[in-house]
């Protein structure tokens, strides 16, 4: 089973990578974009076969490795 | 005394550390090295250095493969027991990583990495890092890093505050760092967290001993002790 895992920071912590590549589109003549937040995607394989296992599984995985929750939220898709 | 220093794939500063730990205590109890992939410290530690660098070549964020290595789990036990653990530069961003401290080292603000002579202001001597100098001494230690930005959440800012946990501030902060932090205190006081690197000034021929006093504060705290 495959998932996708995507890290984002939370809402209000500052993401100076993502202002950097709006102003970098500004630069490029790209008008109105009003916000850039950077984040990650992690692809995961799985044995699990269980939809709802491997889901909790990836959930313990991003609590304890994948996210650093203090900062960033995480979503997990079964593909 | 007796010290430690763990050593990650991507570690830099480590034997600087060593032999940091080595003049301070003038002893003939060298410290030890230590492999990541150990799942045991050696007996009877008074301290443990973390050092710099990049380890697991800072993959997914800085520290956070380190932080759950095997050794980890030992260190983590061993600070719990109240013992004394320092992390520096990459080693701090470990001690987050891995609960020890609490907060988060982000990209400097201005994303550009970092490395220079900095001025930091010492703001507690209520630690075993820091019993020889004086509160709001200015001290000089050197900075090498891309994520130093110190960032946590208001309740931790104000625990930190209130608790006199912040150690050293930096007189210019260099990367955005809330509230110019530039090291900080578990609220046990033991486990320090700083972005500086002391252990790199701390001959004369590399350009001064300032970092030395932090060494030497160990010594005196722990052997005296």
């Amino acid at each position: 089973m495959k998932a996708r895992v995507h890290v984002t920071l939370k809402n209000g912590v500052l993401d100076p990578q993502g202002a950097a590549v709006r102003h970098s589109l500004g630069a490029l003549g790209f008008e109105g974009v009003e916000r850039v937040r950077q984040g990650k995607i992690i692809e995961i394989e799985l044995a699990e076969t269980d939809a709802d296992k491997a889901k909790a599984q990836i959930k313990d995985m991003c609590e304890r490795l994948l996210a650093n929750t203090v900062i960033e939220d995480y979503s997990v898709e079964i593909l | 005394m007796r010290a430690a220093v763990i050593q990650f794939p991507g570690s830099n500063c480590d034997r600087d550390m060593a032999v940091a730990f080595d003049r301070a205590s003038g002893d003939n109890n060298k410290a030890q090295m230590v492999w990541h992939k150990e799942t045991g410290l050696p007996e009877g530690l008074d301290v443990i250095g973390i050092p710099g660098g990049f380890s697991f070549g800072d993959y997914l964020r800085c520290g956070a493969i380190a932080a759950r290595s095997p050794i980890m789990r030992s260190v983590v036990e061993f600070a719990n027991k109240g013992g004394f653990v320092i992390g520096i530069c990459n080693g701090f961003q470990v001690l987050t990583e891995s609960g020890l401290l609490p907060g988060v080292l982000m990209r400097n603000a201005q994303l550009k990495f970092i490395c220079k002579d900095v001025e930091l202001k010492v703001e507690t001597t209520n630690s075993v890092y820091t019993t020889t100098q004086n509160k709001g001494d200015i001290v000089t230690y050197p900075v090498a890093h891309h994520e130093g930005n110190y960032t946590a959440d208001a309740e931790t800012l104000k625990l930190l505050h209130g608790d006199d946990r912040i150690a050293y501030t930096y007189v210019n902060n260099p990367n955005g760092a809330t509230d110019d932090i530039a090291g900080i205190l578990s609220d046990n006081r033991r486990v320090l967290g700083m972005m500086p690197h002391p252990e790199r000034l701390n001959d004369p021929q590399l350009g001064g001993t300032d970092g030395s006093k932090l060494f030497e504060s160990i010594t005196a705290a722990l052997v005296s002790a």
